[in-house]
């Protein structure tokens, strides 16, 4: 079921495409769509967990550092000869426990969710210098294996795509059809009915947590297997373009509502602005510009959507409100 | 009376024919009130007489939509907060509105600080008046003490200081000694002493007649937003103000059904908490509508929610049938059959933006999913079910929340712990700020839910309703229970008698 503002977010996805094929057509070539679609997985894989956790009214602004602090471990573990279905089971689980580390302060020491992962991620990208000394890991010290998972094609898309995909439905299906994606909804719509109701505002946004770094940890490992390289700063910033794509996407910084549709949607939208401003010569000054602009536009569209919309007091008007 | 010699015999604020309404209720109904400088008038009326719309309109904050105001014999408008002040009319709120992180001094002057050159605010004969207002009202305190460092006692001297601090002509004390200590009161009366020998009128509004017939000299009482009778305390008894207080028969329909009385469902013994309640004790039975009457700050929906597992009592005991339970959370308490529908449903009740299926449901859920995966067709026919029987009127089910009236939203937080199939539901005013067709809706199915062997606990401050719908009342007072009535002796006079704590008449 599409609602409104997902219609329009994919119609501006579709206008945007049409636009850059009036000048680049063979960018929505199929190859070159997959392309593109891989190249935005990562950023797709970590809005989906910040989807959930702005859902509860939290935020998390430590997963680009867990993201990097991961595929680090990943690299090193690997240097050591580790098998890489356990190193995809460690970068898992350590995400989870640097969320599980975020979602504990805001929890049990009731911090604000901004200050605790502001905090965290300067630690986390410390811990990495601490870790390496501040040297790089390249390509010619990881295996062959290690660096060919994410990019063997399946059925003409990357594996990394395929998680992508993956993620969707499997965070859709969370967050849709079980008792817990439903008290993120009814955390962040309104906590203290959440608490008469049963429901521990604190530890559903714990659980949030522990999903986003889950997430992350796992695109760490893809991150650093599919550019070849891990060092202190990789993903520099990406924490923000994280945060962009919900809001593009609908997810309402308040909390308590958005959808996994509106959140992919953000993300491609993004990841097609990206990749296709190089392509089609314009500065990534430009760039930055037209994302800033794509989240005015779409805070307003929310803002919008959720202002107050009077009393209604014709009773005919209830069927069509 | 003694204070007659400081006094004036004319008004120096009269309120005539003042009106307002608010959607779906009368607030005020043509209501008068005289204030008498150097005088004492107590406004008393029951909850919901209208005596914190008549403190707004005075201060500026509600418009009348008719009537006059007569400030020293011109007729005024208070459009604004600032208009109210400058006529010399300031209020001490209920809870006093002052600023933490600003001193004594700031707090005082606020809004109309003296200034020195260049309009900068002139810090040093700020903090002098300030210590001459406080010095004048007997109070010990620094203009440098940040508030946040101070006691509520002190806090209300310093709101005090700033009622003066505008050559108040006219001082609004609206319950002031509701969370003052025994000896804080009696330093609150002798400032009243103190203002009055300066002249001022004060408007003095509190539900404990024995601080009435200490300080004031007139009364003037509110029923139903209606200006009953006025006069001086001196030609009136308790006895007399509490007819006039309720002075009303219970003449509206109840559909309470007479129920079979079964076994006791829930005992509640010596239950206290350090700072809300003590040794609170009743026996619920099934089929038994028991209803919780008091003064709004009495504890009773403090007591609800303890049993409900939101806040943990000190001591005391809770059976439910016949079993011994410990309640430390709300899934314990949904777990041993308590469920609680609590009074402000836009904070507590309905998650607004979700839809109504997904509201009802919410507690529910473990009974609509199967292996950890939620069923929508099970959550519907559980909604619907559910919904159909509280005569739910709603586009559809997946209509958001927010979008019904008051009343469609109370029915679908009732439908979404009825839906737990409890064995005891408490209502806390279940029926406050909803429409009369509602209500009656709201009345039928509570009857009904007894008629059924339920056991319903429903707190109300409305008299009629909880004489209407009660098997048995139990009357609150200061954390305590003052009294138990059943049967004739149910009458609205010994209701009002135990919640305001009088004995009984002589």
């Amino acid at each position: 079921m599409w609602k409104s503002r997902e219609a329009i977010l994919a119609l501006a996805v579709l206008a945007l495409l049409a636009v850059i094929a009036s000048r680049f057509p063979a960018f929505i070539l199929p190859g070159n769509l997959a392309r593109v679609f891989t190249d935005t997985s990562p950023l797709i894989i970590l809005a989906l967990g910040q989807m959930v956790v702005i859902l509860t009214k939290c935020i998390d602004l430590s997963v680009a550092a867990n993201l990097a602090l991961c595929g680090m471990i990943a690299a090193m573990l690997n240097g050591m000869g580790v098998p890489l279905p356990l190193i995809l089971l460690i970068v898992l689980a350590l995400g989870a426990a640097l969320g599980a580390v975020n979602g504990l302060l805001v929890w049990k020491v009731n911090i604000p969710s901004i200050v605790v992962t502001l905090g965290t991620m300067t630690i986390y990208r410390g811990v990495i210098f601490l870790l390496t000394d501040g040297k790089w890991i390249n390509a010619h010290q990881m295996t062959d294996g290690f660096k060919a998972f994410p990019r063997t094609s399946i059925l003409g898309l990357p594996v990394m795509g395929w998680i992508a995909i993956l993620t969707v439905i499997a965070v859709a299906v969370l967050v849709n059809r079980t008792p817990l994606g439903r008290a993120f909804y009814a955390v962040g719509g309104n906590p203290h009915a959440a608490v008469y109701t049963g429901i521990s505002v604190g530890r559903t946004q714990f659980v949030a947590f522990v999903l986003s770094g889950a997430l992350a940890g796992l695109a760490g490992y893809l991150w650093v297997a599919r550019y070849a390289v891990a060092y202190v700063d990789i993903a520099g910033g990406f924490e923000l373009d994280v945060v962009a794509a919900c809001v593009i996407g609908g997810i309402a910084i308040a909390g308590g509502a958005g959808s996994v549709t509106g959140c992919l949607l953000g993300a491609l939208f993004l990841g097609i602005v990206k990749n296709a401003l190089p392509v089609i010569g314009i500065s990534p000054f430009w760039q930055m510009a037209i994302s800033g602009t794509a989240i005015l536009i779409a805070i307003a569209f929310n803002a919008r959507g959720q202002g107050p919309k009077g009393r209604i007091i014709l009773k005919q008007a209830e069927h069509r409100a | 009376m003694q204070a007659q010699s400081a006094s004036g015999t004319t008004p120096v604020l009269s309120l005539r024919g003042i009106s307002k309404s608010f959607p779906g209720v009368r607030a005020l109904n043509g209501v008068q009130l005289d204030l008498y400088p150097g005088q004492v008038t107590a406004l008393i009326g029951e909850n919901g007489a209208g005596k914190s719309t008549i403190v707004k309109i005075l201060t500026g904050i509600y418009q009348p939509d008719e009537g006059t105001i007569t400030v020293g014999g011109q007729d005024l408008r208070f459009p604004t907060a600032q208009a109210a002040s400058d006529a010399g009319v300031t209020a001490i709120h209920q809870e006093t509105v002052l600023f933490d992180e600003l001193t004594v001094a700031e707090n005082i002057f606020i809004g109309h600080a003296p200034r020195g050159r260049f309009g900068l605010i002139d810090t040093r004969r700020m903090e002098a008046e300030a210590a001459r207002l406080l010095a004048s009202i007997g109070a010990d305190l620094s203009p440098k003490a940040r508030l946040r460092d101070l006691g509520i006692a002190s806090r209300h001297l310093v709101a005090i200081a700033r009622a003066l601090s505008v050559d108040a002509r006219v001082v609004i004390m609206d319950e002031p000694t509701a969370a003052l200590s025994h000896k804080e009161i009696h330093e609150l009366y002798e400032l009243v002493e103190t203002l009055k020998a300066q002249g001022k009128a004060i408007l003095f509004i509190s539900h404990k007649f024995d601080e009435i017939f200490r300080i004031a000299d007139r009364w003037t009482v509110f029923r139903d937003g209606q200006f009953i009778e006025d006069g001086t305390m001196a030609e009136v008894n308790e006895a007399r103000l509490v007819q006039l207080m309720v002075g009303r028969s219970v003449d509206q329909i109840y559909p309470k059904r007479p129920s079979q009385i079964g076994k006791p469902v829930l005992t509640v013994a010596g239950y206290s908490h350090p700072t809300e309640f003590e040794d609170i004790g009743f026996t619920l039975h099934e089929g038994e509508i028991l209803g919780f009457y008091g003064l709004v700050g009495a504890g009773r929906s403090e007591v609800m929610q303890a049993l409900f597992g939101i806040t943990k009592p000190s001591r005391g005991a809770c059976r439910i049938a016949g079993q011994v339970q410990v309640i430390r959370t709300t899934a314990e308490a949904v777990e041993a059959g308590i469920v609680y529908v609590p009074e402000d449903r836009g904070r507590q009740g309905a998650v607004k933006g979700m839809p109504i299926f997904q509201n009802v449901t919410l507690p529910s859920l473990h009974r609509t999913s199967r292996a950890g995966f939620l069923r929508l067709s099970e959550e519907f026919a559980l909604a619907r079910d559910y919904t159909q029987r509280l005569d739910l009127r709603a586009a559809s089910l997946d209509q958001d929340v927010g979008l019904l009236s008051g009343g469609n939203q109370q029915k679908v937080v009732i439908a979404k712990w009825l839906a737990t199939r409890p064995r005891v539901i408490i209502l806390d005013e279940p029926t406050k700020g909803i429409d009369i067709g509602s209500k009656a809706a709201v009345h039928d199915f509570m009857s009904e839910l007894a008629a059924q062997g339920l056991a319903v606990i429903m707190v109300s401050s409305e008299i009629p309703e909880v004489l209407g719908m009660s098997d048995r009342v139990i009357v609150m007072r200061e954390g305590r229970i003052a009294a138990e009535f059943a049967g004739d002796d149910m009458t609205p006079e010994n209701l009002v008698r135990a919640a305001v704590g009088i004995e009984e008449a002589a």
